[in-house]
């Protein structure tokens, strides 16, 4: 960490999006974490993406759990709403808020202990329950605040700092998602901002849940020989299924990556997925064969990563609710408290 | 791209963008950090060693490190170098312990300067102590040279200029101040005790150009040459001058000219130029001040004739012009057509250009001179065709300025070292430099790495009512000690360097993510203009190298652009394995003595 806040002085041609501000304005105070904590790498993709997006500041709420990951929204987006809950309660909060204000763009920010283990149940009723989020899991298999104990995500047999092997199974985040019903589904890696940060653009812009697994090293107690969640493992056996590029409304191909079947989903806010194949064999429009294929891959030891599964179509929790469409804040007094007659008329059409 | 090469010197001091500037190679943000901790006799002598008259440039010099400041290329103005080189000799203390002790046992060696200004008094600074006796020729009866004579009062009082001269000339030198040297053959062919093993001419760029206009002989009684005007006002000869007053010229001079005109008189003084304001040669600080004092600068008008009337002036005639420019970007200057314009005065100073002169050194001695009248010289040596004589300052390539004849004093200095220990001058010395890392705990470093977002300090200056009222009234007040720690603060310690290992990298983007000024970038190798073009952030800045390491685990390279790099050690900070670390590269140059010697000789005998 530092003790200093980062100068304010940018590069001189730092380029300004649509709503006149800087990357830098994306930014939040500087980070604690311990320097080479993968999760800064995530709030740097997480600025990257919403500063490419022209997010308003004023539209988006951040909110996190318990952990070092949820520390992070205090690193990016400064000019956000943030809200930061009890341990593993963070989806709860976050669908409340969104029930009670469906405009904003909800970011949860999680990590493995926070949502593999005392949150499980809550990250998977968020999930199932279709509620319009970017769910990020910043993932690196070991306890980082208490001094490196494995998490619940941290695969058999790998090896703590301390040498010991880990016995018990890990949970797939990724697996989990997909059964609960999420409908846009990616794993990315913190070291690959090129993957990561579209990753995040195209969940920002779907409109139902979105989960994303992001692989992010301890440095401090997982980056070591004998974890499956170092920068070196990772990358040896990282195994992207294809490359994302998102457009919002169609533009020229720029992305210069390795030559592949183009595929271009639209997503129901009319952006436009475009995704550059880089297995031949996968289609992520098809949730089985992407379940499928998650199991066999991780049998052989590789992370697969990329866009796993995208419904571009999905239905979300306030037309599961057939919520009104105004956000709450926005009614009044009328509207909010109907008056007696109307709840009896209510009470009589429920007998 | 290859691998940056940081075994040799020249990368880092390359980064030290200020102090690769300077012709003397002075380590500025060394002696800045000096000053912010309010060690100024310390911040002194490091000026002192590199530039030899640090109370004389901190007032007068040319610069030439602030447009190269990265902190002009960061925000909008650089660090006020000059200024704060002042505010060290401004709040020093004596300091005269500190100056190199002078050999009672002489080295047996003469060496002769010609001309007591700053190229001159460089050599002896250097030579003296070491046991060279040196005899110091000058025609005016002072030492300082151009310092003196050429530069007002009111930029450079006297007692900044005696107490730095005085420093030199307490060195135990022979001085032969009044006498002017009127043939090199008398020094060249002195014979037994009084014979020069080396000469260094020092002598500057005395004469004035003149202007050769119709009426300019009729009138000559009001027409001065302005460097010949200036040392006349310096030395009190000149006390008064016409109310109305034309300058000529867009040089320092002019602006030198013009100032001390409004103070002996001149009510309505302007100045006129040929060129463009913008092209004018004046440093732009001297045509604000200039400006500040309400003179107005006329451009783009050739002087065509002088009227007059019993021999007094009483007026120029000037054509307008227009600047054009072909090709080759060569200027010419074409008649508007406009009509000529008017302008009455009482004197006119004529400012447009200085020549030299070498009327005392005689054609068969063997100094060759080029078609420009310039001695024909060794550029990194000065020594002329003449194995021991050699050039420096003005006299060498020209009027250039008082740092730039410093330098030539320590090159000259070396290369009568050299010459008189039997080595060949050719062979210079290296600089002598380190670099050590500045880590004190985990993110602690031994200098202020906090960037500071103040912008560039006014020097406090006195109201013109008081300083147009004398000459030898000081205008700038300088910076007092508050304000010279904010103005330091401003410097971005570009000496302490951010060094890459690669082989402890693990390329986690910590400092790719950290960096405020986007300077760091992973990626796959290129040569430079194709790197140059995909980084994180646009390198078009060419003159600024990039950093480039060996390949990396992943088979991708680190390229850091060093041209807008705050040298904040946030890199370094969020860097989990020390890949990064901040370290000083202090380069000081080697001066005459046993240092720049490459073999341990014998003094030979002449």
């Amino acid at each position: 960490m530092t003790y200093l806040a980062k100068p304010k002085l940018h590069h001189p041609s730092l380029p300004v999006n649509r709503l006149g501000y800087t990357r830098r304005d994306y930014e939040g105070t500087v980070s604690t974490l311990c320097a080479g904590c993968g999760h800064d790498s995530i709030s740097a993709a997480i600025v990257q993406a919403c500063f490419e997006l022209d997010v308003a500041p004023h539209r988006l709420a951040k909110l996190s759990g318990i952990g070092c990951s949820s520390k992070t929204p205090t690193y990016f987006l400064g000019n956000s709403h943030g809200f930061n809950s009890v341990h593993g309660r963070m989806p709860s909060v976050l669908t409340g808020a969104n029930l009670a204000n469906r405009d904003l763009i909800y970011l949860g920010v999680s990590g493995d202990g926070d949502s593999a283990s005392i949150g499980f149940g809550q990250f998977a009723h968020s999930v199932r329950r279709g509620v319009d989020m970017v769910y990020i899991v910043e993932n690196n298999g070991v306890y980082g605040l208490t001094k490196g104990q494995f998490s619940a995500t941290a695969d058999r047999g790998s090896k703590s700092k301390r040498g010991v092997t880990n016995m018990d199974a890990a949970i797939d985040m990724v697996s989990i998602a997909l059964q609960m019903g999420a409908t846009y589904v990616a794993r990315s890696f913190s070291g690959d901002k090129a993957q990561l940060a579209p990753l995040i653009k195209g969940a920002i812009r779907h409109r139902g849940a979105a989960f994303i697994d992001v692989i992010s090293p301890c440095v401090a107690f997982n980056n070591h020989p004998g974890s499956t969640k170092s920068y070196d493992y990772v990358r040896e056996h990282n195994e992207a299924v294809n490359f994302l590029d998102v457009m919002i409304g169609r533009g020229p191909i720029t992305t210069e990556y390795a030559p592949g079947e183009l595929r271009e989903v639209v997503q129901h806010d009319g952006s436009v997925l475009r995704l550059r194949k880089l297995r031949e064999d996968y289609d992520p429009g098809n949730r089985i064969i992407a379940m499928n294929m998650l199991q066999e891959r991780a049998a052989k030891g590789e992370i697969v990563t990329g866009l796993l599964y995208v419904d571009p179509q999905p239905v979300d929790l306030h037309a599961h609710l057939n919520t009104v469409e105004t956000p709450l804040n926005q009614l009044g007094e009328r509207e909010l408290i109907p008056g007696r007659e109307i709840l009896e008329h209510l009470n009589s059409s429920l007998r | 791209m290859k691998p940056t090469d940081i075994s040799s010197p020249d990368y880092f001091h390359k980064v030290v963008d200020c102090q690769w500037a300077c012709p003397t190679h002075t380590p500025v943000p060394e002696y800045i950090r000096m000053i912010a901790a309010g060690r100024y006799s310390d911040a002194y002598m490091v000026n002192w060693k590199s530039n030899v008259f640090p109370g004389i440039l901190g007032r007068t010099c040319d610069r030439p490190c602030e447009p190269a400041c990265r902190r002009g290329r960061v925000e909008k103005e650089p660090v006020a170098i000059c200024r704060l080189k002042r505010v060290a000799a401004d709040y020093k203390n004596d300091i005269r312990e500190r100056l190199p002790s002078i050999p009672k046992q002489k080295n047996g060696k003469r060496v002769a300067l010609v001309g007591a200004g700053p190229a001159s008094l460089t050599v002896a600074r250097d030579l003296a102590p070491l046991g060279y006796h040196i005899v110091i020729y000058d025609g005016d009866p002072y030492a300082g040279g151009m310092m003196r004579s050429q530069i007002p009062k009111f930029r450079l009082p006297d007692t900044v200029l005696d107490e730095e001269v005085g420093y030199i000339l307490g060195m135990g030198i022979e001085t032969r101040f009044g006498e002017r040297v009127e043939s090199i053959k008398a020094l060249l062919s002195a014979k037994g005790k009084s014979a020069y093993d080396a000469i260094f001419v020092g002598c500057g760029a005395p004469r004035g150009r003149d202007l050769d206009v119709p009426g300019r002989k009729e009138a000559a009684g009001n027409i001065h040459l302005g460097i010949d005007w200036l040392a006349s006002v310096s030395f009190g000869h000149t006390t008064r001058i016409g109310k109305r007053v034309l300058v000529l010229g867009g040089g320092n001079t002019a602006m030198d000219c013009c100032r001390s005109a409004k103070r002996l008189g001149g009510e309505d003084v302007r100045v006129v130029v040929r060129s463009g304001f913008e092209e004018m040669k004046a440093s732009p600080w001297e045509k604000e001040d200039a400006a500040h004092e309400g003179i107005p600068i006329f451009n783009y008008m050739v002087p065509k004739s002088v009227t007059h009337e019993n021999g007094h002036v009483t007026g120029m005639m000037f054509e307008k012009v227009r600047a054009e420019y072909d090709e080759k970007r060569r200027r010419s200057l074409i008649p508007t057509g406009e009509p000529d314009v008017y302008m009455e005065c009482d004197d006119i100073l004529v400012a447009v250009g200085q020549e030299n002169a070498f009327p005392w050194i005689e054609h068969d001695v063997g100094i060759e001179f080029d078609r420009w009248g310039l001695p024909v010289l060794d550029p990194a040596t000065l020594q002329s065709t003449v194995a021991n004589v050699f050039f420096g300052g003005d006299a060498a390539f020209g009027p250039k300025n008082i740092i730039w004849a410093v330098a030539h004093g320590h090159a000259a200095a070396i290369s009568i070292d050299k010459l008189c220990h039997g080595e060949d001058v050719r062979e210079r010395p290296a600089p002598f430099w380190n670099l050590m890392s500045q880590k004190m705990g985990i993110h602690e470093w031994s200098y202020d790495n906090q960037v500071s977002l103040d912008e560039r300090y006014r020097v406090p200056i006195k109201d013109n009512k008081v300083s147009l009222k004398d000459i030898r009234i000081e205008v700038e007040n300088g910076y007092d000690p508050a304000l010279a720690l904010a103005e330091a603060e401003r410097c971005l310690n570009c000496d302490v360097q951010t060094v890459f290992s690669s082989k402890l990298c693990i390329e986690c983007d910590a400092c790719v993510d950290i960096c405020p000024m986007d300077c760091i970038t992973f990626t796959r190798e290129g040569d430079e203009n194709d790197l140059r073009g995909r980084l994180n952030a646009p390198a078009n800045n060419a003159s600024q190298d990039l950093y480039v390491s060996g390949v990396l685990k992943t088979g991708r390279i680190m390229v850091k652009d060093e041209d807008v790099c705050l040298h904040c050690s946030l890199c370094a900070e969020r860097c989990p394995t020390g890949a990064w670390d901040m370290q000083k590269f202090l380069l000081q140059m080697t001066d005459a003595g046993p240092a720049c010697r490459s073999r341990s000789k014998e003094l030979t005998t002449s």
